[in-house]
């Protein structure tokens, strides 16, 4: 995997006439992993849209090196399509192979419209895109949401093999997420 | 970057051709049919009239058609989220949307053009008339197109925005209709070279349109 470093300086995040948190830096870089904790709005999401690039900071600047791979709550599958064939055009675009569908239990999922998959299920698929992209960068925006305790296992496995690889790992959980070496960030400390 | 390109405009086109997974891929069709063939019941059999009026008439048809799907083109892939994961994958939004136009036309341009032959017999046209409304058909429909992902692009995540959508691309096909349609009264090329240069207007300008749109709407 390629080095990847995550630098965040002076972060301000406004929404609407409000400013969610200012002064907020970050600096990590591979194999170091990253959890940001606070209550709902008092945004999380935001940042790592911000870190993303997806959504202009309010002041401060973000730089990443290393391709970024993002998982929120919407999976960006085609719900009409069956899972194999939606998961089947992200591996096209990414150029990989395996899509770790056994690993994530979907391979008896593979044919059903992904219109038809519970919460839970379609997290999994998001995983597997996750996988079949081959980021460094991992950003998780409430990677948990809806998945039972045995896929909570499994996904902070995943992470964990992640940063053994040299990844870096953002998370942006209220939920506990066990990963060896993980720091925590609470984001009400930024606030104003 | 190319092969990335390929990819999403596979995607779109199957999500758009015939039996497309967006649903109602032949309704542009069937809707441009079902006007042409309602026309004579609304204004009379009179043969001179439909003859004189009908090239117009299938125009009009046209425009409506392209109006049809335009909730469809880019709307769900912003809130599937999949715009955010192509930006992240740095394929650009004037990219995608050049591809999207492309797989817009596909679907309803020659559709059309083949079913403005089953129109003209119905309306009774001859054949210079219906050589001018193909030709015209073919440089004005990618002007649609364009037209139409634009306006998609720019209401998409306005409430009431695929009424809003057709309300804006009626005034803004004008142009092309009174250029591409004029052609038939003059008789001339003219109206056909200004329509397809109107097109060329609207597909330079689209993918830089509606990619800032993109960009915006994402927030």
């Amino acid at each position: 995997m390629q080095a990847c470093t995550l630098t965040a300086s002076d972060l301000a995040c406004r929404r609407g006439d409000r400013v969610l948190f200012k002064g907020l830096s970050l600096a990590l870089r591979g194999g170091e992993a990253c959890q940001i904790v606070g209550t709902n709005g008092i945004g999380k999401s935001s940042l790592i849209r911000i870190i993303a690039g997806l959504m202009p900071a309010f002041a401060g600047s973000v730089a990443t090196t290393g391709t970024i791979g993002l998982i929120d709550e919407r999976p960006a599958l085609d719900p009409q399509l069956p899972l194999g064939a939606a998961l089947a055009f992200w591996q096209r675009l990414d150029g990989s192979a395996d899509a770790a569908v056994e690993r994530l239990g979907l391979a008896n999922l593979l044919d059903v419209p992904v219109r038809y998959l519970s919460t839970g299920q379609k997290k999994r698929a998001a995983l597997a895109r996750l996988l079949g992209q081959n980021a460094s960068v991992w950003l998780l925006d409430e990677p948990l949401n809806g998945l039972d305790s045995d896929a909570v296992k499994l996904v902070e496995a995943l992470a964990g093999e992640h940063l053994a690889q040299g990844g870096i790992c953002l998370i942006a959980s209220h939920q506990p997420f066990a990963l060896d070496g993980m720091g925590q960030m609470a984001l009400a400390e930024y606030t104003l | 970057m190319s092969a990335s390109l390929l990819q999403l405009l596979r995607r779109d086109l199957a999500m758009l051709l015939f039996g497309g997974r967006r649903g109602g891929t032949m309704l542009p069709l069937l809707f441009f049919l079902a006007v042409a063939m309602l026309f004579p019941f609304a204004v009379g059999p009179d043969p001179r009239l439909l003859a004189r009026t009908g090239g117009g008439v299938i125009w009009v048809a046209a425009l409506l058609a392209a109006i049809l799907p335009l909730d469809r083109l880019i709307e769900p892939d912003i809130e599937l989220g999949f715009f955010d994961q192509w930006a992240l994958r740095g394929i650009a939004e004037e990219w995608i949307v050049l591809m999207r136009v492309l797989a817009h036309w596909l679907s309803f341009g020659p559709p059309l053009m083949l079913a403005a032959i089953v129109s003209a017999a119905l309306l009774g046209l001859d054949g210079h008339t219906l050589k001018l409304v193909e030709l015209g058909l073919l440089a004005g429909t990618p002007g649609l197109a364009a037209l139409g992902v634009m306006v998609a692009a720019v209401t998409a995540g306005l409430r009431g925005g695929a009424a809003l959508a057709g309300l804006l691309v009626i005034p803004l096909a004008v142009p092309l209709l009174v250029f591409g349609a004029g052609s038939l009264a003059t008789g001339g090329e003219s109206g056909i070279a200004l329509t397809a240069a109107v097109s060329l207007v609207l597909l330079a300008i689209t993918p830089f349109a509606a990619g800032a749109a993109v960009r915006a709407a994402r927030g």
